[in-house]
């Protein structure tokens, strides 16, 4: 330990000693961490702001879903979401925001006057507008006195309008869904097509009707989705709300064939991007760190044959291989994470200064545990390009290196 | 405390083999006080880097204090360097960059001791060759002289059994020389094992026993005359 301190001690001094060299020497590493803590202070600030932008949407959006393989169909075990798990949801598992289910209703098609088309109508509650963000550019949705009152009310998906010739206000219109009629009160926002298909063709109704349509069987099709309070426990309430759900239903908690799942789309996409992007610097980062630490072990090299003979004279004074050793590492370690430093302040600097230049960009952020691992993996990188010139000093002949001039 | 047999250090130089030393034969007791001297090339500093354990001889068996040199690797070799032996260079061979006082603390560090322990040791080992002050100075900023003090100093501060000094007189002048030379002699008296290399007559003089080596042989070995 005392050794160890005093190597420390030695590594300083004779950086000190050479402070213009040991801050060129390390200009390799102050570029690649820079640069790497201006790009990943960005990414951070623009996602921690669009994170922020989903809470304030209602939170990220997971949906539940019942997952069947053909094996399920076969043998019958079909797993599905019954109206009970609403409740499990909704007021059994903590950090779950709003709760919307969506309930397929079976009916053969809709009309408006002499017109029938065929689309998709779904059940739902009031809070499908919060849960998926999707909103009435018309009238208004659905809200929970239509689903006590059990009101045959309609919302439209845009495309419909269109398909079933309904004026181009058709507030109050009367559509018939199978055998029933229901007033239109609202129109949809338009979404557009994904892959070709229309995600604007759908038609919805309040769920307690649309139970009734489907006969209240009580484990019908139906996915529920629902929002989360903290976007960073996506995870945690995921898996919570998957356990709360399967332990409903005893004997299933281990059960490979009963499978209930919790995608999230939105933070998952975004969070691909992240990835992406910190791989890409990643691996810029890492190529200017090669070359920094190349940098470091030239320098080194230099430093161990100046030295020879200061190594021979402490190499007669007792000094040990490792004792060497560990000094030239020491003095590689420090260099390299002097660069570092040096390259931390002028990243946070220069992403601050970018974030605030480009109009609109959300403030640059450095998460701390970013700056510990720039700190610690340029430190590694001296120790790594310091092996060589530090096991080159080691080795050294006493007499040979007494003797050099 | 020493006892050398049959020791030879042979080089290899090109095709050709140099003979450093040749079947050398010698025994050293404690509080000795003895002068190695020979021409230029006669294999003195070889015999002193073995004696020292700088070096290991080619053939033959040195025992320093009852153990074995030869079967010791090279960490226990820099321990022995470090406790038994304290060297004087002719160069001075100090530490550029440390002041006076790390210089001489500098031996001690490879032992674990603390610091404040080490400077305290350190300032005692300069009070005994005369320098009290001027510890925070470089080792550039001292006559040749005060240098070859510190040096002597850092090579007591581990208490050595042995202090080997190669041409320790050889940079200085004739005053300074018959100082150190003066300082080696107080050591001694205190019981200090003192070997000294040189190729003058008049250090040699100081010194209880002459061994004269030539061409990496020992040709004499003889004790002085006391002098008076
Ligand atoms: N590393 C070496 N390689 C080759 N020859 C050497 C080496 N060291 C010493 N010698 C030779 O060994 C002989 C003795 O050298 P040395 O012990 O330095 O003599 P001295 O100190 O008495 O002047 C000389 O001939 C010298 O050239
Ligand atoms: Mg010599």
């Amino acid at each position: 330990m005392q050794a160890f301190l005093e190597a420390f001690r030695a590594a300083l001094v004779s950086l000190l000693a050479n402070r213009l060299r040991s801050v060129l020497t390390t200009l390799g590493i102050v570029i690649g961490t820079a640069s790497v803590i201006a790009v990943v202070s960005l990414v951070q600030g623009f996602s921690e702001s669009i994170k922020q932008q989903l809470s304030e949407l209602g939170g990220s959006t997971l949906t539940l879903e019942a997952v069947n393989t053909n094996e399920n169909f076969r043998s019958g075990k079909i797993n599905t979401i019954g109206f009970d798990d609403l409740e499990t949801l909704r007021y059994r598992v903590p950090g779950v925001g709003a709760v919307a289910p969506i309930m397929l209703v079976n009916t053969p098609g809709i009309s408006y006057r002499d017109r029938t088309v065929s689309t998709e109508v779904r059940a739902s509650t009031a809070d499908y507008a919060a849960v998926y963000g999707r909103f009435p550019i018309k009238g208004r949705f659905i809200a929970s006195a239509d689903d006590q009152g059990r009101r045959r009310v309609a919302v439209l998906g845009s495309k419909l309008v269109d398909d079933l010739n309904l004026p181009k206000d058709p507030l109050g219109e009367y559509i018939r869904i199978g055998s029933e009629w229901f007033r239109v009160i609202g129109v949809m926002e338009k979404q557009g097509d994904l892959f070709g298909f229309s995600l604007d063709n759908y038609v919805v109704i309040p769920f307690d009707v649309g139970r009734a349509l489907n006969g209240n069987r009580l484990r019908p099709f139906m996915q529920v989705s629902f929002t989360i309070d903290d976007v960073d426990q996506v995870d945690t309430i995921r898996d919570r709300a998957v356990r709360a759900v399967k332990a409903s239903r005893p004997g299933t908690a281990d059960d490979d064939t009963f499978k209930i799942q919790a995608a999230d789309s939105v933070v998952k996409q975004f969070d691909e991007i992240t990835r992406t992007t910190t791989a890409v610097v990643g691996g810029v980062v890492g190529i200017s760190l090669l070359v920094g630490g190349i940098g470091i072990m030239n320098i080194m090299l230099v430093s161990v044959t100046e030295r020879t003979r200061e190594i021979g004279v402490l190499k007669a004074l007792g000094a040990t291989r490792r004792d060497i050793l560990v000094q030239f590492l020491l003095e590689a370690a420090l260099l390299a994470l002097l660069g570092g430093l040096i390259g931390i302040a002028i990243g946070w600097g220069t992403g601050a200064l970018i974030a605030s230049l480009i109009p609109g960009f959300p403030p640059a952020a450095v998460p701390v545990w970013v700056i510990l691992g720039a700190a610690g993996f340029s430190a590694l990188v001296g120790v790594v390009f310091g092996i060589m010139p530090a096991s080159k000093a080691a080795g050294l002949d006493p007499i040979e290196a007494l003797r050099y001039e | 405390m020493i006892v050398m047999r049959a020791i030879s250090k042979r080089y290899l130089m090109g095709d050709q083999e140099v003979r450093a030393l040749d079947g050398v034969d010698i025994d050293i007791g404690r509080n000795e006080y003895v002068a190695l001297i020979g021409a230029s090339g006669s294999g003195k500093s070889t015999l002193m880097n073995l004696l020292g354990c700088l070096d290991t001889p080619t053939s033959g068996s040195y025992l320093l204090n009852g153990r074995d040199t030869a079967t010791l690797d090279d960490t226990e070799l820099a321990r022995v360097r470090n406790r038994e032996i304290g060297f004087v260079f002719q160069s001075f061979h100090l530490l550029p960059r440390m002041n006076v006082l790390d210089n001489v603390a500098q031996p001690l560090v490879y032992r674990g001791v603390s610091r404040a322990e080490r400077l305290r040791r350190a300032r005692e080992s300069l009070d005994r060759v005369g320098l009290g002050n001027r510890l925070d100075h470089r080792p550039n900023q001292l006559s040749g002289g005060q240098r070859q003090r510190v040096a002597v100093a850092r090579a007591l501060v581990g208490e050595p059994s042995i202090l080997l000094a190669d041409e320790p007189t050889g940079n200085l002048d004739t005053r300074t020389s018959s100082e150190i030379m003066a300082l080696f002699d107080a050591l001694h008296r205190q019981g200090q094992t003192v070997i000294v290399v040189t190729h003058e007559a008049d250090i040699a003089a100081h010194c209880k026993r002459t061994v004269r080596l030539s061409d990496g042989h020992i040709v004499e070995d003889r004790v002085n005359p006391e002098r008076g």
